[in-house]
Order: structure tokens, then C-alpha cells, then sequence
């Protein structure tokens, strides 16, 4: 699905990303962890396509096509979505007419016939559930005051309502506490199937007892220095970063 | 690298959409501005000799006056001697139903999308047509007059109600008030009349659209609404003009009275040709509009989005007379590429418990200067006067200005006046967010702005609120969004 390699990448001058190589297969869940400034956020900005990023070598293949030749707008129409570290709020734009108009790009987009606005209404009720929200949320602009939580399980949500065949969560744990963390990872769990994936952007192991990851992936100033399944999580959670460190020195 | 600054460029080379002239022969008098013209106005127009007298005395005191400086607005210097004050279609006769006006004009009209056939007409509006300097249709006029409302040109109402012209004009804006004033009061060539009697509230929008043709001409027209008391009446304008490179002047007044318990509901959408993107060309806006709040308990709203015009100067008003009386002013100010706008309102609270509400959105995209100017004036009978006042400003880019411009001035101790203002800037962090859900990247920018918009849109009558927004985002398509 995803096959990222030999990404380098970075911003005003400064290189972050020093040669990504990675493989994302429908089904998988990865998780990408690592110490603050190593190149977890980076990777998921460019990846969603933040102009103010620059590529400076490698390629990244999205479903058969060149990911970094497409437009944001359009890697999102084919199905990447980025749950954003910390949501925008955009006031005044109700949040109803917001994922109704993200829907029906993409549905234009694979071509498909618009959502009627009371069939939109009957889908988006039940998504709702998915991550315990009342509708009242929908006629709310979008993020404008929302708590913390409010704005992560939004992320949630949209996600939900826009099926992407990739989803990349930076750092989704953020800011929540145990309880929200639980309903977030419900809901990302719920949404899992065998067609899509997901990649965890996350500092924290705990995020990663809700959403088991099939591969763990440790970044390190700009490049993937270690990975292994599920208990390399849990070992780093036992040592820290430090013997990360110590290896990549030396 | 700014994905704005790129969009911005995209929008920046959209084309003004209302920008053609029309085929129609027009009859017009010599350029220049002295006694003689106005004579040859007020005689073209068949005039009544008071109307000849006042104008006379407005060209008088207009001479003694000099062209205000203070708005944060540049351009050249007019020659006043250089335009030519009446243009009129040929072949026209005012007070003709659509079905007897020239068909280039309905033309014109329809490609505007403004019908002027009643069968083919809005439903539940009524329209009065101004081209260059005269009224070429009202539709409606029947089935308004049975309600005793009165919705026509200025020049029949001076025609055919003189005792109520005689009565209202200049009694909210003088000829003396300022420059533009005066300047119109000398040389207004037609506009709306609107009497709505005792205890009537008027079944549907009565609107009317403005249009510049002519070339090297100004429009001065002039609106005047009476509300008698327990009446009620909406009214909406619109006004488009050809893509020429010379600018052209239009000074026009508006004058509100509304009567014990009356209301006024007054809406703009004013998209006058801007200029191109090089700041070539363009409409000066120069505009006096005042509501008079005459009666106890009445209400006067205004409510505009002005996207066009090179220049825009204007402060719609309200003078809360009345007991109790309610001034509203909901604005929207759209400034791109170079375009200047300086507008804000004012608001004079004369009688007890009168309240006033500003709510100010400014959006300054590309080289646009935008400048909120408000004035709100407590006086000393004004026992319990109540104002509140938001002004907003939105940047997009940053080569564009917002300015805040607030004067308040209480002469009464238990008045109580509210100021709040924010200045924002449409971030690429929105923008981002946006895009990253698929929304096209023009889309996401008039997303962003009719949000920020949002509580002056909701204002706007139904239809008018659609195409406001649909303007907000053409405006700013070749700048922004």
C-alpha cells in the first residue's frame, strides 16, 4: 500500500528526515516511535504532502502512485488521512457542513454521486457512537473551544466518515487522558479492517496497549534505527531512549 | 513557498464577471459641473421648481467646500470638471412597465440575472432598476399600491408625491452634511422612493439594482425611505458596473426615517467594478447613508457586504431619536488586490434606552487596505444607552492592512458602550487542515472566510445571503479565495 523509500526530507535548510525505508501493507498497523525531534512528526507532515516541507531525495509509492507528486487535496482524495497532533480551529464553519463537503470531494473524486444532506445525517449518527459524542458537536464550528479531547475524538471521527485507505495518527495520545485515550483507541480499532492501515506516530508506549501494533519502528535523528513487533514497545518503555542513543552513536 | 501567497496568484487572475458594457445608446450632457448643468438635470427631469432651489443651494454651499482628506484612503486627485453628471438610455421614458422598455436594456438586466418581467421576476421581490443616471423599470408597483406602499423611481416621486419629497429630503442627510453630500444633492439624477404607510408591513423585499453603463459618467442616485409608524419593510441593493480603465465616481445618499415603532431593514451587497489587479480603474464609492430612528421604538438595520469598488467611503448610521429606538450595523468588507475600503457606521444615541449593535468583519487579501472607522456618540439625554461594537479583521497574505478606527464619545453616566476588536490571519495551519480532507484549496479559503463572516451573512435575507457568499469567494478568487 505504502512503500516509502530513501525519504530525506526537511524545513528552512535543516534536514530531518535522513533516509526513511519503510513498507505499509493493507491490514497492518505500524507504529512509529521515537524521542522528541527525531523526525516522528516530520514524517507524517510530509507524508500528508505540508508544502512548507521540502523533499530532498527518495520516493514514497501510495497505491501505485507517486505520492510526492500529488497535491494534498489529492492524496487525501485517495484515501490518506492525517489525524492532526493539534486540530486547527476554523471558526465560524459549522462541523456538519465541514465533513459533508471533505466527503463528497472525495466521493466526486472516485466518482461517485454526492451525499444528500439527510443521508449524510443518518450515516454521521451512527459514526457518532463510534466515538461517544453527541450530535450536538456537529452544528459546533469546527474545534472552536473544544476540549483537548474533544478535538482528538473529532479526529476520530472524521476518519470514520472519510473511510481513508491509509490512516496516520501523529501523536494522537497527546493531551488525553485514560479515559478519552480508551475511547480514541476504540474507535481507531473499530475502524480497523484487512483493506486498510494505520500508522501510530507516538512517544508513548501506552497509547499502544489500546492499538496493537503488528510492527514497531523506532526513529532516531532522521531514521528508522530499530524495528520489531509489539515488545520492542514495551522494552522501550523499560529502558527509555537511552541505550537507542548510546546505539546510534556509537 | 507559501501555499497562500500561490493561491492568492490563482485568484488574483479571476475575472470581474459583471465587467461588460451593454450596446445601449445612451443620451448624455456635457462633461463639467456648473449652474447651467444642474439647470439642464433638474429641466431633463421635468422637475417641480423647489427641487431646481435646493439643488441650486447644495452646488452653493458645495463650492465652499473642500474634499475630505481624513479617510486612510489614497488616489488621485478628481476633476470634478471631468464627468459627466447625466447619462440616461435613449429611448426611455421613466415609469414604463418592462414589457415597454427598450429590449436591450431587459437584456442587459437578464445577463445580470436581474429579470425585469414580473411573470419572470423573484419571487416575493420587487425591483426597481437604475441604469446610469435614471430608473428604467419597478416591478411590482401595482400590488405594492394596494397595500397604499409607494415603490418607485425618485424622479416620479418628485413627479407624483412632491408634499412627501418636499417633507423628507435632506431631512436625515442635509446637503450641508459633507462634501459628497452636498455634491449629490446637487446633481443626483434618480434612485428609489419608498413610503410604507401607518400600521402596513410590506409583503415582500423591495430591491433595487443598480447599474453604471455609460462611460466618463458618475452615478449619484438618491434612496429615501419613510416608515410610518407600526410599518415594516426590507430593502435590498446591488450595484454592478462595466471593466473600465478610467475610474468613475459614484456619490450617493440614502436617507432612512422610520416613525414611532416603524422598522427599517436595509441591505447592500455592493460589488462595483474594483479594478484590476494592477489597481487600474475602478469605482470610487464615496456614499452617505443615515437612518433616522424618529419614533419610539422603532428599529433601523443595516446590513451590508461590500466586495467591489476601487474606493469605498461610507459609514451607514443611525440616529436613535426615539425612545427606545434600536441602530444595527452589520458589515462585511471585502479588499483585494488594491482596493481601499474605509467604512464603518455611526451611531447616535439621542433618546433614553436606545441601543445600538456593531458587528464589523474586514478582509484584506493581496495589496487591500481595509479600515473599520466607527463612531458611537452618547448624548446627554441618552439615559441608559447601550452599545456594543465588534470589529474583526481578517488578513490573508501579508502584503494586505487592517485598520481600527473606534470613536466613542459618552455624555450620559449610565450609558454603557462596548468595544472589542481581533485581528487574524487566515493561517496556513487552517488552510492545511483543510486540504488534508480533501477540500480544494479554493474552497477551503471561502470556507474560512464565510465562517469568519458567518454572524453578518446570517442577516442577510435568504437569497441575497447566497449570493453574497458566492461573491465573498469570486472576490477573492483572483487574490485569495
Amino acid at each position: 500500500m505504502l512503500t516509502i523509500k530513501n525519504l530525506q526530507a526537511g524545513i528552512e535548510g535543516k534536514t530531518i528526515l535522513k533516509g526513511i525505508d519503510l513498507n505499509v501493507k493493507p491490514g497492518e498497523v505500524h507504529a512509529i516511535m521515537g524521542p522528541n525531534g527525531s523526525g516522528k512528526s516530520t514524517l507524517a507532515q510530509v507524508l500528508a504532502g505540508r508544502p512548507e516541507y521540502e523533499i530532498l531525495a527518495g520516493a514514497v509509492d501510495f497505491l501505485g502512485k507517486d505520492l510526492l507528486e500529488m497535491a494534498p487535496e489529492e492524496r487525501a482524495r485517495e484515501g490518506l488521512f492525517l489525524a492532526f497532533q493539534y486540530p486547527v480551529e476554523i471558526p465560524g464553519v459549522n462541523t456538519s457542513y465541514f465533513l459533508r463537503t471533505a466527503l463528497n470531494e472525495i466521493r466526486a473524486y472516485r466518482g461517485d454521486t454526492k451525499m444528500s444532506p439527510g443521508d449524510f445525517l443518518k450515516m454521521i449518527r451512527e459514526k457518532l457512537k463510534l466515538v461517544e459524542m453527541d450530535a450536538a458537536f456537529l452544528n459546533r464550528s469546527v474545534n472552536e473551544g473544544f476540549s483537548g479531547g474533544e478535538k482528538k475524538r473529532n479526529e476520530v471521527l472524521q476518519m470514520a466518515v472519510l473511510q481513508p485507505r491509509l490512516a496516520i495518527l501523529d501523536e494522537t495520545d497527546s493531551g488525553l487522558d485514560i479515559d478519552a485515550l480508551k475511547v480514541v483507541a476504540d474507535g481507531v480499532n473499530k475502524l480497523r479492517s484487512k483493506d486498510n492501515a494505520f500508522i501510530v506516530v507516538t512517544h508513548y508506549q501506552r497509547l499502544l496497549n489500546y492499538i496493537v501494533p503488528d510492527f514497531v519502528h523506532v526513529l532516531y535523528d532522521g531514521r528508522i534505527v530499530q524495528s520489531g513487533d509489539k515488545s520492542l514497545a514495551l522494552q522501550l518503555e523499560a529502558n527509555g531512549y537511552d541505550a537507542i542513543k548510546t546505539a546510534a552513536m556509537a | 513557498m507559501s501555499t497562500e501567497m500561490d493561491h492568492i496568484e490563482s485568484l488574483a487572475n479571476r475575472e470581474y464577471k459583471y465587467g461588460f458594457t451593454a450596446d445601449i445608446e445612451s443620451v448624455t450632457i456635457p462633461k463639467g459641473l456648473n449652474e447651467d448643468i444642474i439647470r439642464m438635470i433638474s429641466a431633463r427631469k421635468k422637475e417641480p421648481e423647489f427641487m431646481l432651489e435646493w439643488r441650486l443651494k447644495a452646488f452653493q454651499h458645495w463650492q465652499t467646500l473642500k474634499e475630505p482628506t481624513w479617510a486612510n484612503v489614497r488616489y488621485e486627485p478628481i476633476d470634478y470638471q471631468d464627468i459627466i453628471y447625466y447619462a440616461a438610455p435613449k429611448n426611455h421614458d421613466a415609469g414604463k412597465s418592462a414589457e415597454e422598455i427598450d429590449p436591450e436594456i431587459v437584456a442587459l438586466y437578464d445577463k445580470l440575472g436581474i429579470p425585469l418581467a414580473e411573470r419572470e421576476a423573484l419571487a416575493g421581490v420587487a425591483v426597481d432598476a437604475v441604469l446610469d443616471s435614471v430608473s428604467v423599470a419597478t416591478t411590482f408597483k401595482e400590488k405594492l399600491s394596494e397595500l397604499g406602499i409607494i415603490f418607485c423611481s425618485f424622479s416620479e416621486a418628485v413627479q407624483n408625491h412632491p408634499d412627501l419629497v418636499k417633507k423628507y429630503l435632506g431631512s436625515v442627510v442635509p446637503y450641508t452634511d459633507n462634501f459628497f453630500a452636498a455634491l449629490n444633492s446637487a446633481v443626483f439624477s434618480d434612485g428609489s422612493f419608498i413610503f410604507v404607510p401607518k400600521g402596513v408591513r410590506c409583503p415582500m423585499e423591495l430591491s433595487t439594482y443598480f447599474r453604471i453603463n455609460a462611460a466618463n459618467t458618475g452615478q449619484f442616485e438618491r434612496t429615501l425611505i419613510v416608515a410610518e409608524e407600526d410599518s415594516y419593510v426590507s430593502y435590498l441593493e446591488g450595484c454592478t458596473a462595466p471593466i473600465r480603465k478610467e475610474n468613475q465616481l459614484h456619490a450617493a445618499v440614502v436617507e432612512l426615517v422610520a416613525h414611532d415603532r416603524a422598522q427599517i431593514k436595509y441591505s447592500t451587497v455592493q460589488n462595483w467594478y474594483p479594478g484590476d489587479k494592477e489597481g487600474q480603474g475602478g469605482v470610487y464609492n464615496f456614499v452617505t447613508k443615515r437612518g433616522l430612528c424618529a419614533g419610539v421604538n422603532s428599529k433601523i438595520s443595516w446590513t451590508q457586504v461590500e466586495t467591489g469598488s476601487a474606493i469605498t467611503w461610507k459609514y451607514p448610521g443611525c440616529v436613535l431619536k426615539g425612545d427606545n429606538s434600536v441602530g444595527e450595523f452589520y458589515s462585511v468588507a471585502l479588499t483585494n488586490n488594491y482596493q481601499q475600503a474605509d467604512t464603518g457606521t455611526k451611531m447616535i444615541h439621542i433618546g433614553k434606552n436606545t441601543r445600538s449593535t456593531i458587528v464589523s468583519k474586514g478582509i484584506s487579501a493581496g495589496f487591500g487596505q481595509n479600515s473599520y472607522r466607527g463612531q458611537v456618540k452618547v448624548l446627554k439625554g441618552a439615559q441608559g444607552a447601550r452599545n456594543f461594537s465588534q470589529c474583526d479583521s481578517l488578513l490573508i497574505g501579508d502584503q494586505c492592512g487592517a485598520h481600527t478606527f473606534p470613536y466613542i464619545e459618552v455624555k450620559n453616566r449610565s450609558a454603557q458602550v462596548e468595544h472589542e476588536a481581533t485581528t487574524s490571519k487566515i493561517g496556513d495551519d487552517q488552510i492545511f487542515y483543510l486540504l488534508q480532507r480533501g477540500i480544494a484549496k479554493e474552497d477551503a479559503v471561502s470556507m474560512i472566510v464565510n465562517g469568519f463572516c458567518k454572524e453578518v451573512l446570517a442577516e442577510l435575507p435568504m437569497e441575497f445571503a447566497v449570493e453574497a457568499q458566492k461573491l465573498l469567494s469570486v472576490s477573492l478568487e483572483g487574490s485569495v479565495g
